[in-house]
């Protein structure tokens, strides 16, 4: 698992999917988008079936939701599309992230724990690199690696 | 692109290396060819001159030595042995090597090079009295000769006064001077100007040195070789006393001062076109002549025209707006069309600026053959065909150490020795072929040699014993050469220093697939092998076809698009059952990219077929809308979509919508086996 990450300097993006709170190094955004028109890619594994056009550059979208087993939810007006830039699989790649609703920058006040509890979650833990608290709720602060590593990818 | 000196002299050298080489190896095969003897001779010249100009001087000096054992060759005086080219090739390799890292390379190595060189001259003790030459050509024997003979010179020399100009650095002449024994050095400043007179960029100076040499006269000539033309030297013979002492100085002249205080001066006068040794070595780290590209000047004209027109058509368009009046569709769509077609033509002008002939990489191989066929004691011919097909200059350089594994493979693995091709009634000597051309905008090189073909028993061992494959399963051939590829997968039973190290083939594989090229292997046994390379044209932008099937909208290369048929009822029924079609008596097999996508709704009443070609095999695409061509600006997919074969790239469209490009390799694969992915990913 992860290793304890002394994460409470650092800025975070914070987003909801559903009824929970995420959040990511802000250090990795590059854009926060309204809904772009989404080409989809056939015979793509599910979460990862669209690509965008960020200001010309082809840009793979990826259905959160999707990937941490959540039931897909249809675009709103809250819906907001993160493009982050993070290595892939050893390549330094724009990826954007599908989020229901983005929050705020934020430190995350304390360390609940640095490894996500096996029980008591309702989707996939692996992902989860470390939980925080803001405001009285619980924070899942992503492992963007895991979430696009492909080695990863097969059980979705 | 870079405009250093120091730059220019590596690509220089680069060319006159390739340009030696080249020359070398035609030589062993036409050993009396003066015109290549003299192309040698040239090219060892000028390495050696714009070498010292540019301050590499390691290789400045042992090139000299090189290019006076070749004088001796022009001169007819030593013939051109297989042993003296050998020795040559090896200098030009320590050559490169002393122009790259001149600090890395001990200089044991230069030597020994040397030391081989002088016996391969079959002459190795110094002639006494070798036939008299005229100056102008001084020989190495010369040089060696009677070294008590002389005892000094004084060479007086007054450089043209734009010397400094044209990059004569008068400082490393001295020093030359000095390196071939002990001298005085007395500077003339009696042409100077007064100061406010003087013009820092002319040479006023002139030098006398009194040398104690045992060279010839010819050997301090030498010195002046690059600018003898047009200095006015004067060499006389002291006639001092013959032991090396300190010289009496003749006191005539006022100013007479030691090698060093000339110097300084000379440093300080020296100008900038002319860098010093120091100043260029610090720049020499990079690799030689890289991002540097050739171009044909009629290319950068043709540029040169196209964007005066772009700038003509662009004020049109301002002149337009700004009048306020007359918007007409019409004349605005006369724009467009001008437009259209000027950008059309700088896209491909500016794509040929990238394109190099292949030629220049297939000449480095001859030297990999030969260095390979005799380490191996094998008689190998290299043929090369297509030198002129042109591909992007990156391709080009991506594909160079492939090559030289495949073709390194071929002589070492295919080609039998000489006893085992007799033995089987072919010629002794073996030939590995590498060819080029264009072919459906992809370009096929391939490497093939009259060998022994693929041993198939050997792989099938070998990939049993590494686990890749259930003993005694049955493997289709084509599946079992590409075994072959697998990481870590090595048929030779022994480790050479040529090949089977079992590092290669997999990185090969991965470096073609990086420039979305395939390779393919053909083997028959006892007949030989041929691996086929098809590599795209270029990276960057494509012609396409833009179709619909269902929502989404795909590009199909326009360079393998054959025709487009309609799927017309009768056909369709008939072929739902077997996915074959007849077009002009030619059953082709098609794919429906709506099944193979998975996309649902209704199928329009007239669906098209698009037949694509790629080499011998074609195949029909089946989609729903022809919506026309599209300047396709291929934009590659990211690692998150590394699974996804089907698709080669993306490109942005009109609205500003992504399409994907369709990879037509992998469709006719999937095609040809039936439908189904080969590896499983629809």
């Amino acid at each position: 698992m992860a290793p304890f990450v002394k994460i409470e300097n650092l800025q975070y993006l914070t987003f909801g999917l559903g009824t929970e709170l995420f959040a990511i190094p802000v250090m990795v955004v590059r854009d926060i988008l309204d809904t772009l028109p989404v080409t989809e890619v056939p015979t793509a594994r599910p979460f990862a079936n669209g690509l965008i056009n960020v200001r010309g550059r082809v840009v793979p979208l990826i259905d959160l939701r999707l990937k941490l087993g959540m039931p897909p939810a249809t675009a709103s007006v809250d819906t907001r599309f993160v493009v982050i830039e993070t290595e892939v699989d050893g390549e330094i790649a724009h990826v954007a992230l599908r989020t229901d609703k983005v929050y705020e920058v934020a430190e995350v006040d304390s360390v609940v724990s640095d490894e996500a509890p096996r029980l008591g979650m309702r989707w996939r833990p692996e992902l989860i690199r470390a939980i925080g608290r803001r405001k009285n709720r619980f924070v899942m602060i992503l492992d963007i690696g895991r979430v696009l590593s492909s080695a990863e990818a097969s059980e979705h | 692109m870079s405009a250093e000196p120091v730059d220019i002299f590596r690509q220089e050298a680069e060319e006159l290396f390739a340009q030696l080489e080249t020359a070398l190896l035609d030589l062993e095969t036409t050993p009396d060819n003066r015109d290549l003897i003299a192309t040698a001779f040239r090219a060892l010249h000028t390495i050696k001159g714009s070498g010292a100009m540019f301050g590499f001087d390691a290789l400045a000096r042992f090139t000299h030595h090189v290019e006076s054992a070749f004088d001796r060759v022009r001169s007819g005086e030593v013939k051109i042995s297989s042993e003296l080219i050998g020795v040559t090739l090896a200098a030009r390799d320590h050559m490169r090597l002393l122009m790259e890292q001149p600090e890395s390379v001990p200089p044991e190595f230069g030597a020994a090079i040397l030391d081989e060189l002088n016996r391969a001259l079959a002459e190795p003790a110094p002639v006494a009295a070798p036939v008299p030459r005229s100056a102008a050509a001084p020989g190495p024997q010369a040089r060696e000769a009677a070294p008590a003979a002389a005892t000094g010179y004084r060479v007086r020399f007054t450089l043209p006064a734009n010397a400094l100009l044209t990059g004569t650095n008068p400082l490393a002449l001295l020093q030359e001077m000095l390196e071939l024994g002990e001298g005085r050095v007395r500077c003339d400043t009696s042409a100077l100007p007064p100061l406010d007179g003087c013009d820092p960029e002319r040479l006023h100076l002139s030098w006398e040195v009194e040398l104690v040499t045992g060279q010839p006269e010819s050997v301090v000539e030498d010195v002046f070789l690059f600018v003898r033309d047009e200095t006015d030297l004067t060499i006389t013979p002291l006639t001092a006393p013959s032991e090396p002492a300190p010289l009496p100085v003749v006191a005539a002249a006022p100013a007479v001062v030691k090698a060093s205080p000339p110097a300084a001066a000379v440093a300080a006068l020296q100008p900038a076109e002319a860098p010093s040794g120091g100043g260029s070595s610090a720049s020499a780290a990079k690799p030689a002549s890289e991002g540097v590209v050739k171009v044909n000047a009629d290319r950068i004209d043709s540029l040169m025209n196209q964007v005066g027109e772009l700038v003509i058509a662009q004020s049109r368009l301002k002149q337009i707006v700004h009048s306020g009046e007359d918007l007409s569709l019409l004349t605005l769509r006369a724009i467009t069309e001008d437009i259209e077609r000027l950008v059309a033509e700088l896209r491909d002008t500016t794509m040929g600026i990238r394109m190099v002939p292949i030629g220049s990489l297939f000449s480095r191989f001859r030297r990999v053959v030969r260095d390979i066929s005799r380490d191996l004691g094998k008689e190998v011919q290299l043929v090369t065909l297509g030198e002129d097909t042109e591909l992007d200059k990156t391709v080009v350089e991506a594909l160079s150490d492939p090559l030289v594994h495949l073709i390194r493979n071929a002589v070492d693995h295919g080609v039998e020795s000489a006893a085992e091709r007799l033995a089987a009634g072919k010629p002794a000597e073996g030939k590995v072929q590498l060819t080029a051309a264009h072919f459906g905008g992809q370009v096929l090189i391939t490497v093939s040699d009259d060998g022994k073909g693929l041993d198939r028993e050997r792989i099938r061992a070998k990939a049993e014993e590494r686990g890749l494959l259930v003993p005694g399963a049955e493997v289709a051939e084509s599946d079992l050469f590409e075994l072959i590829f697998h990481p870590g997968f090595s048929t030779a039973g022994t480790v050479t220093s040529v090949s089977g190290r079992g590092v290669g083939m997999d990185v090969v594989k991965r470096t073609i697939d990086g420039l979305r090229g395939t390779i393919e292997i053909a083997s028959r046994p006892g007949q030989g092998s041929c691996m086929t390379l098809r590599l795209p044209l270029t990276l960057a932008i494509i012609d396409g076809l833009l179709v619909r099937v269902g929502e989404g909208r795909y590009i199909v290369p326009l360079s393998v698009v054959d025709e487009i048929v309609e799927l017309d009822e009768a056909d369709n029924g008939q072929s739902e059952t077997n996915n074959l079609l007849f077009i002009r008596d030619e059953l082709v097999p098609f794919l429906r990219l709506r099944d193979l996508f998975g996309i649902r709704g209704a199928v329009p009443p007239y669906e098209k077929v698009v037949i694509v070609s790629a080499g011998e095999r074609r195949i029909g695409l089946v989609v729903d809308y022809l919506l026309g061509d599209h300047q396709t600006v291929i934009k590659s997919l990211s690692r998150v979509h590394a699974d996804v074969k089907c698709f080669s790239g993306a490109t942005i469209l009109g609205d500003g919508r992504v399409a994907l490009i369709l990879d037509i390799v992998h469709l006719i694969e999937t095609a040809r086996s039936g439908g189904t992915p080969p590896d499983g990913s629809g």
